[in-house]
């Protein structure tokens, strides 16, 4: 693999057609096997640069690399976890997981293994031959994480994945995605709202502001993995928190 | 038969005979000649005694009324997946499917039986003309109802224009394309009937709009309510029909076609 960062965003801004401006500013390099939380309160433009980052819309100023490259490169496939399970409800799970895999030229029978694979990994291989309405929504987004996993990316793209959830399902996948992480080796860059949940995840939280969207800090979690429910318990962990805490709070003063 | 079905059927079946009762009882009791409202025994022994006739005509009548059919969906559908296209294209012709629609058949009727030579295929294009706008409507409807997320999901792994359609556009437009059906069939029935209407066909391709024309004129009402009453049953199996196809595409995702709790 190069020595470029896999992704390498350089002084970003992004003005929507109306003219609100979501993001001014950003910088940032994300390295091989890093695990990013871009954490902000609603309206810091954190999904808007994750959706950016997918390559899904242009950035209307800076510029962003994918591995060096000024385009997400096809032969390095990324995957997308949205805010909802977003699952093809005609399909059943398994042909849902298969997805990426097929549109991408695999035939079925590489991409169905390749998809029980992916089940199995995110705990739900006895519900390959369910329909999506069958799953409880925990289930749902293991069966879209499972998705976006099953081509083996290099970088994971997640946009506040577990916001739905209730707290018992959100830190258990928080657990299991921390494992996933660590077993896969990908890159992750995780959009959230809950400090707990970037401190919990990450090697290294990006704090947003809102108005306009920009980055105020970039703090490294140095926390030793796997982490678990011990690390949630720890006076560390509680600290970080309240750290983090403080800065969006004067943030949010500073801007009102 | 499921109990489920039996509790659907049950309750339409009960206000059926309801109705003919009250008809049968109205008829008897008001003393009613059979030359202005036939009593339903009669309507049913003329059913039975002209079933030669009727049955024919009843075959013609539905022969149009399903080519029409087949002729709306299949150009309705095509339609429907070029305006999806672009909003070019939808913008630019659009406007002439509404008029297509809000143009009475049997205005153009008589020109396109002078038009088009043989009768029958004349027929069939009239019905269609009738039948086409609900399945472009709602096709197209549900061909741009796709979920936004999944739209993205799509472009994230460099889906074809191709693939996108078929795997992703045309599996949403389902839920509407089949509400579209349901409306096209009555409709390509109707079609078929007013066109034979207008047209007139007698003696070979006799439809059951020609019986119900003769029976007025020979005022020979019992069968003129015995061929209405033919070609109400052929809707109303017609929309069954639409609706069991429906519910084998859908009943294992859509909200329209899930059992209740």
């Amino acid at each position: 693999m190069s020595a470029a960062p896999v992704l390498a965003v350089d002084a970003v801004g992004h003005t929507f057609p109306s003219g609100t401006t979501a993001l001014t500013g950003v910088s940032l390099a994300i390295a091989d096997g890093e695990f990013v939380a871009l954490l902000g309160p609603s309206g810091c433009g954190k999904t808007t640069l994750l959706s950016l980052l997918a390559g899904l819309a242009a950035p209307t100023a800076g510029s962003i690399a994918w591995w060096g490259e000024p385009l997400p490169p096809p032969g390095r496939p990324f995957g997308y976890v949205f805010q909802a399970p977003t699952l093809m409800p005609w399909a059943r799970v398994a042909a849902n997981v298969r997805l990426p895999l097929e549109l991408r030229g695999s035939d079925r029978a590489t991409a169905q293994r390749a998809a029980l694979a992916a089940l199995a990994r995110v705990g739900l291989a006895e519900f390959a031959d369910a329909w999506p309405r069958e799953l409880s929504g925990g289930m749902r987004m293991r069966a879209s994480i499972a998705r976006a996993l099953v081509a083996s990316p290099l970088l994971l793209l997640l946009d506040e994945p577990f916001a739905a959830l209730d707290e018992f399902a959100r830190n258990r996948l928080d657990d299991e995605l921390s494992h996933w992480w660590r077993d896969a080796g990908f890159t992750a860059v995780f959009v959230t709202h809950s400090i707990q949940e970037a401190v919990f995840l990450a090697t290294r939280v990006v704090v947003m502001a809102a108005r306009p969207g920009r980055v105020i800090a970039d703090l490294a979690i140095d926390a030793p993995f796997p982490r678990g429910p011990a690390w949630r318990a720890s006076p560390a962990f509680a600290t970080l928190c309240a750290d983090i805490s403080r800065r969006v709070a004067a943030a949010a003063e500073r801007a009102a | 038969m499921t109990p489920r079905l039996a509790w659907r059927l049950l309750p339409p079946l009960a206000v059926a005979a309801l109705l003919v009762a009250a008809w049968q009882a109205w008829v008897t009791l008001a003393a009613v000649p059979a030359y202005i409202v036939p009593s339903p025994r009669l309507v049913a022994h003329t059913l039975v005694a002209d079933r030669a006739l009727l049955a024919a005509s009843l075959g013609i009548t539905l022969g149009v009324a399903l080519q029409a059919l087949a002729v709306a969906l299949v150009v309705g559908v095509l339609v429907a997946i070029a305006f999806a296209q672009s909003r070019w294209i939808e913008a630019s012709f659009y406007p002439y499917a509404v008029l297509l629609q809000v143009t009475p058949i049997v205005a153009i009727a008589p020109l396109v039986i002078i038009w088009v030579k043989d009768t029958h295929v004349a027929l069939v294009l009239c019905a269609a003309v009738v039948a086409l706008f609900p399945v472009i409507a709602n096709t197209t409807l549900g061909l741009r109802s796709v979920d936004p997320g999944l739209r993205d999901l799509f472009r994230l792994n460099r889906a074809t224009r191709w693939q996108t359609l078929t795997r992703l556009a045309i599996p949403s437009a389902l839920p509407y394309f089949f509400g579209g059906l349901r409306v096209a069939t009555g409709l390509a029935l109707i079609g078929a009937v007013v066109a034979e209407f207008v047209a007139g066909t007698g003696g070979q391709g006799a439809g059951l709009a020609y019986q119900i024309l003769m029976a007025g004129i020979q005022l020979n009402v019992p069968r003129l309510f015995a061929a209405l009453v033919l070609i109400a049953a052929a809707g109303v199996v017609l929309f069954s029909c639409a609706s069991l196809l429906a519910w084998l595409a859908l009943r294992h995702w859509h909200e329209s076609e899930l059992p209740p709790r």
